[in-house]
């Protein structure tokens, strides 16, 4: 076999309470062996309690030709956010 | 078109934004990080083997267990690199191809021989420290995926370098036989240590390209000064001898001096003519040779057990 085993991209949760977040990839034949592969590459220090991985060829992403104007409609939005508006400095708890 | 691109890419690296593998990129950025990348990764891979050679010989349950550790550790570095390298568009398999080839190199501080149970403390010491010198700049770089791995690897190597410390200075607290031995692996590992920086910047031609891609942070020259002034302390607390004549503090630049580097002999070894190159090629393409019958059982397996396996086939069952 001269080609590459599939490549898998894992995601690692560091511990119970947060996300999964993408640590980098692995090739292996199926599921099982990514994740043990995952497991002895990104988790030799006890950097996870749980992994994911899933076929790299499985991602859709936002294509970088259109990055820009796809995320243009958020932009010039400030009063989505709270420090928009003008509260008078004596009312609490707002 | 292409000059909007390129526009958009030197308006990233201005900002200090990193650059993402979707992004577009000159072709010579991308030529230039594969080639760098990869000599990076294939480095990790055959610097398992002069350590990995006193695995069966360390002198202690305990040395024995940090050595296995960290000579799994270069081989997920190693990992971590062909997987930042592969966001470039090119395929493992490939990578290693022109490793094997020898049309992709691998540093050349791993064709020298490891003679004696000290050269795992000199390579530990002297060897990652120059490597985390240089990475930690690294941790820096344009590339996101590049400085990703470097982060990861960074913090890995911490360890490394202080298991070869520690291991070195025990030697050298030991007896004469033992302090000798210590002794003999810092004379023979500190000059192609200093040469891992590369050559002098005023011989480095790819050098200021690299700088203004943001790639590289600081010359090869800056570095070296860096990692003489961090190590010489370092020896003497240790009450080993640096072999350089030359060497000593300069008051007015604030940095130490060294003595001159022998070039011919970088040349030399990068070139193939160093001890071990050989050896490190044969062993490599060995365990690769002899390793297909697991990948391809592997595969087999997998195929077998794929619940679309028919349809894999690309023949509707």
């Amino acid at each position: 076999m001269s080609r590459d085993w599939p490549l898998w991209e894992v995601f690692v949760r560091s511990r119970r309470g947060l996300s999964h977040i993408h640590a980098g990839s692995v090739h292996a034949p199926d599921a099982q062996m990514a994740l043990r592969n995952a497991r002895d590459l990104y988790t030799r220090r006890q950097e996870g309690v749980s992994i994911w991985v899933v076929p790299s060829s499985a991602i859709t992403a936002v294509s970088p030709d259109e990055k820009d104007p796809y995320f243009a409609s958020a932009a010039g939005k400030a009063y989505r956010h709270p420090t928009f508006y003008d509260i008078p400095s004596e009312v609490r708890n707002l | 078109m292409e000059s909007g691109l390129q526009a958009g890419f030197e308006r990233l690296l201005a900002a200090d934004q990193r650059i993402e593998p979707r992004d577009w990129m000159p072709e010579a950025y991308r030529a230039t990080l594969i080639r760098q990348i990869a000599q990076h990764a294939h480095s990790e891979i055959i610097g398992m083997q002069p350590e990995g050679n006193w695995i069966t010989r360390a002198p202690s349950l305990r040395r024995k267990a940090i050595l296995i550790a960290k000579v799994q550790d270069e081989a997920g570095h190693g990992l971590y690199l062909y997987s930042a390298c592969e966001t470039l568009g090119v395929d493992r398999a490939d990578l290693l191809e022109l490793l094997h080839s020898g049309q992709q190199k691998y540093s050349s501080i791993f064709n020298y021989p490891t003679l004696t149970w000290a050269d795992v403390g000199a390579i530990g010491w002297l060897v990652d420290g120059a490597a985390i010198t240089n990475q930690v700049a690294l941790c820096r770089c344009s590339y996101g995926p590049y400085a990703r791995a470097m982060v990861r690897i960074c913090k890995e190597e911490s360890f490394h370098q202080r298991q070869g410390y520690e291991l070195l200075s025990t030697l050298a607290q030991g007896t004469p036989a033992q302090r000798a031995m210590a002794q003999d692996a810092v004379d023979r590992w500190w000059w192609p240590s200093l040469m891992m920086f590369g050559p002098p910047d005023d011989a480095s031609p790819h050098s200021a390209q690299s700088m203004a891609w943001r790639i590289k942070r600081h010359s090869n020259d800056e570095l070296r000064q860096k990692f003489v002034d961090i190590t010489v302390p370092q020896a003497a607390a240790a009450g080993l001898t640096l072999p350089d004549s030359q060497l000593r503090w300069n008051e007015e630049r604030g940095h130490y001096d060294i003595g001159p580097i022998d070039w011919a002999e970088f040349k030399r070894v990068i070139k193939g003519g160093g001890p071990c190159n050989r050896q490190r090629m044969d062993r490599r393409v060995g365990a690769h040779e002899e390793g297909s019958w697991v990948r391809e059982a592997a595969a087999a397996y997998a195929a077998k057990h794929r619940p679309d396996g028919a349809r894999q086939g690309g023949v509707a069952a």
